[in-house]
């Protein structure tokens, strides 16, 4: 399946709900709205991974740029990540020790609102 | 002799294709399903690889993916790169070529988006795949980074 991307407001988070397939052909796609959605000020990034079908290492780098570019920004960025099949391959390149994943979105919200400064 | 042969030019979208054909063929060939999705990550990961080499040497070559089903199911993709990160370093010991790329938990800020995805693509590689090897081509430029994963059901067809 071709990749999704749509973007929404929770109070003061951009949540990128993400579809579909990250790869390497995918991902350049991805990293532009990225890119974009920090240039246009958004500062609590969260990036809703729950609907998406395949993600490989292209996929992966692209969230470690929007992650240093947030943090350069004075921003956060966590991931939203349910499935065992998307998490093990965070487990695998020790990804799951860098990025902030949650459940759910409203787990996202509610523990950036607690610590905003979590990732900073 | 390959019971399938693909190649494929260096375009980022052929390396959906070469997903889907391995795993469509994997199935075939008996490989237990809870494995079909190591094998579209593994399969995608040494293509993706392949076809940034390339890119990179601005090499229009076809990229070969050549899937045997006999004991185990075997996949072996091939690139032409004239020297690959991994070439040098494959000749002697590919293990331990994989365990210098081994991700950092720290990611250093100057690495770019692409290291970081080829680093990734190494540790998923190495993470996901038990028999993997990667040597270079005889007699040629290029890299061979051949995976297996065992059959347990009897193929669909013979």
């Amino acid at each position: 399946m071709e990749l999704s991307l749509s973007t929404r407001t929770v109070d003061d988070h951009t949540v990128l709900e993400v579809g579909g397939e990250v790869d390497v052909y995918t991902a350049p796609r991805l990293r532009e709205r990225l890119v974009e959605l920090v240039e246009a000020g958004a500062r609590s990034v969260i990036v809703d991974l729950s609907r998406v079908e395949f993600l490989d290492s292209t996929g992966l780098g692209v969230l470690v740029g929007a992650l240093k570019r947030l943090r350069a920004a004075g921003g956060t960025l966590a991931l939203v990540c349910g499935h065992e099949r998307l998490l093990k391959i965070f487990r695998i390149t020790a990804l799951d020790r860098v990025f902030a994943l949650y459940d759910s979105v409203e787990a996202a919200t509610a523990a950036t609102d607690a610590d905003p400064g979590q990732s900073a | 002799m390959p019971t399938v042969r693909l190649s494929f030019s260096p375009a980022p979208a052929h390396v959906r294709t070469a997903r889907l054909v391995a795993v469509a063929v994997a199935r075939r060939a008996g490989v237990a399903d809870a494995l079909l999705e190591e094998i579209r990550l593994a399969i995608g990961e040494a293509c993706s690889r392949a076809v940034a080499l390339h890119r990179s040497q601005g090499t229009d070559s076809l990229i070969d993916m050549a899937m045997d089903n006999g004991d185990r199911f075997t996949v072996r993709v091939v690139d032409r790169a004239v020297e690959g990160p991994a070439t040098t370093a494959a000749t002697s010991d590919p293990a331990a070529f994989l365990v210098d790329d081994a991700p950092a938990v720290e990611v250093p800020e100057t690495l770019a988006e692409e290291a970081v995805a080829a680093r990734m693509g190494l540790a998923l590689l190495a993470g996901l795949v038990d028999d993997l090897r990667v040597s270079a081509v005889p007699g040629g430029s290029g890299t061979e980074v051949s995976m297996s994963w065992p059959v347990t059901r009897r193929p669909a067809d013979a």
